[in-house]
């Protein structure tokens, strides 16, 4: 179970995505979770290895990478990316519930109305499942549940990484005084300028994926305040035309 | 063999879950195998190398990671997981022996076109009767290798927390010496989380047994015995053709309880309507 398995489940969830929520697992995969990967991952790779004290004293450089990297940022980020991708799931099991509400109705009509032919009742329940059900009703409120939830869960990780590590920017030298360092001790960070330009690359692709969340989120809501819009006016049309003939079938019998 | 191959055999068991069995099951893979192998396994990378003791006596270091780490928490889990998803592979092989069976049916009934193999191949079967207790027995197991585990670990490792500093006196070390432990933060934060997910699996696995034992309540309750043996016929019907229908209700005149039962008028009305 890896990378390319999660990808797996998320693109099989993405059909019933709007466009939007395409585009945010494409950044999601390509700008985060690639470059974790094939570059964040060894650029720390030799972040414990490196991490030199200026002490010969046993234990020093254990305690001191201890207290200034509770957690590394390619733990943090991993965990973010877990945890973002998981409410598309919510969206995916809604769909797999409501498939097979349906074919439960659809098996229970045709065996009591008579006996269809198996073939035709194996293309309906294909045609069930390679439908693509519009995001309305309660699957909207479940899709802005998943989005909510993952701006929640990307803005949390984000705060995280900034109070952990006091920005995002890293520094070259740590001054260290824990036990059994001897006195105040100067600990070298290996690639701080390097991991200075990863932690900014993926902090923004983060905020891109925030703002294509709000934006996606936006955009349900206005599709939803349009179609009940929509929905009141063509609900007085009708009632003005059926009032209308009435009015006339009274004009006649009179 | 690797990971990738196991999700590969125990998704296959999914089909015939309930719906908080899913949920299990995704939680196993995402929040446990996924975490473990992308992250946790880093963590834990240079337990060994990054265990330092304030000596320059060899052997010194070995031994006292040895006496304090006798089976590194990476590898606990990797167990764990293992052995709690194998008893979903109970249920699996019921189902594959029920097809069998339905599969010997249609050779005898001399229909061994490879359309009705493949309905056979795939069909769904309900969580009753036989398949009810396999169900129940697997999660169970789940239910005690989990809490077994979880017991296995506190023995070990009594405290979640994970110590910055053991003091270690085996021979060959000198005297007392003082041995730090590599990234403890780390491996604290990771313990509590993997802790707190196998706790939640916990209770997704009792709340599965009290679902299945409700529904069988249920069915066994709610529902006259003639009504049962009537769903379970209309059921085997529907796979057969007319002639064989014809058969079966000769054999078991049937037909007078062939009549709409009682259901909700809004359900009547679905059924009415276009589908």
């Amino acid at each position: 179970m890896s990378w390319p398995a999660l990808y797996t489940q998320l693109v099989g969830a993405n059909r019933h995505s709007t466009s939007l929520g395409k585009i945010w697992l494409s950044v999601l995969f390509i700008f985060r979770v690639m470059v974790l990967v094939v570059a964040a991952e060894s650029v720390w790779g030799d972040e414990q290895s490196d991490f030199v004290c200026n002490t010969l004293q046993p234990g020093c450089e254990n305690v001191c990478y201890d207290q200034f990297f509770p957690v590394s940022h390619i733990r943090l980020w991993c965990l973010q990316l877990v945890f973002v991708s998981t409410p598309t799931l919510l969206v995916a099991m809604y769909v797999a519930y409501r498939n097979h509400k349906d074919k439960k109705r659809l098996m229970q009509s045709s065996g009591r109305a008579g006996f269809l032919s198996n073939k035709g009742q194996e293309e309906e329940v294909e045609a069930l499942k390679k439908r693509r059900l519009p995001i309305a009703g309660a699957l909207w409120w479940t899709y802005a549940c998943s989005l909510l939830f993952r701006l929640l869960f990307e803005g949390g990780f984000m705060y995280a990484l900034y109070v952990v590590y006091d920005g995002f920017q890293m520094p070259r030298l740590v001054q260290c005084d824990q036990w059994p360092c001897p006195n105040l001790v100067d600990c070298f960070i290996s690639r701080p300028t390097e991991k200075t330009i990863f932690t900014v690359f993926m902090a923004t692709a983060s905020s891109i994926c925030m703002v294509l969340n709000m934006a996606e989120l936006a955009y349900l809501v206005a599709k939803a305040v349009t179609r009940a819009l929509c929905g009141q006016r063509e609900r007085r049309a009708s009632r003005d035309r059926t009032q209308s003939k009435t009015n006339q079938r009274s004009l006649v019998s009179t | 063999m690797n990971w990738g191959t196991f999700y590969a055999v125990i998704s296959g068991v999914n089909r015939h879950s309930t719906g908080i069995g899913r949920i299990w099951l995704s939680v196993i893979f995402i929040f446990r195998i996924l975490v473990l192998v992308v992250a946790a396994e880093s963590v834990w990378g240079d337990e060994k190398s990054g265990f330092t003791c304030n000596t320059q006596q060899p052997g010194c270091n070995s031994v006292c990671y040895d006496q304090f780490f006798p089976i590194s928490h990476i590898r606990l889990w990797a167990l764990q997981l293992i052995l709690v998803s194998t008893p979903a592979l109970l249920v699996a092989m019921h189902v594959a022996h029920r097809r069998h069976i339905d599969k010997k049916i249609l050779k005898r009934s001399g229909r061994t076109s490879p359309k009705e193999l493949e309905r056979v191949k795939n069909q769904k079967f309900q969580i009753t009767g036989a398949l009810w207790w396999t169900y129940m027995i697997s999660i169970i197991f789940r239910i005690i290798f989990e809490v077994a585990f979880l017991y296995i670990f506190y023995l070990i490792y009594p405290d979640f927390k994970m110590v910055r500093l053991v003091k270690c006196d085996s021979y060959p070390c000198p005297n007392t010496v003082d041995c730090f432990v590599s990234r403890p933060t780390e491996k604290t934060i990771f313990t509590v989380f993997m802790l707190a997910v196998s706790g939640v699996c916990v209770l997704l696995n009792l709340a599965e047994v009290v679902y299945l034992i409700s529904r069988a309540c249920k069915r066994y309750f709610g529902v006259s015995e003639d009504e049962s043996k009537v769903a379970w016929i209309s059921q085997k019907l529907s796979t057969y053709r007319q002639n064989e229908i014809n058969q079966l209700i000769a054999d078991h005149s049937l037909k007078s309880k062939f009549t709409v039962t009682k259901k909700s008028p809004t359900e009547r009305g679905e059924r009415c309507s276009a589908f």
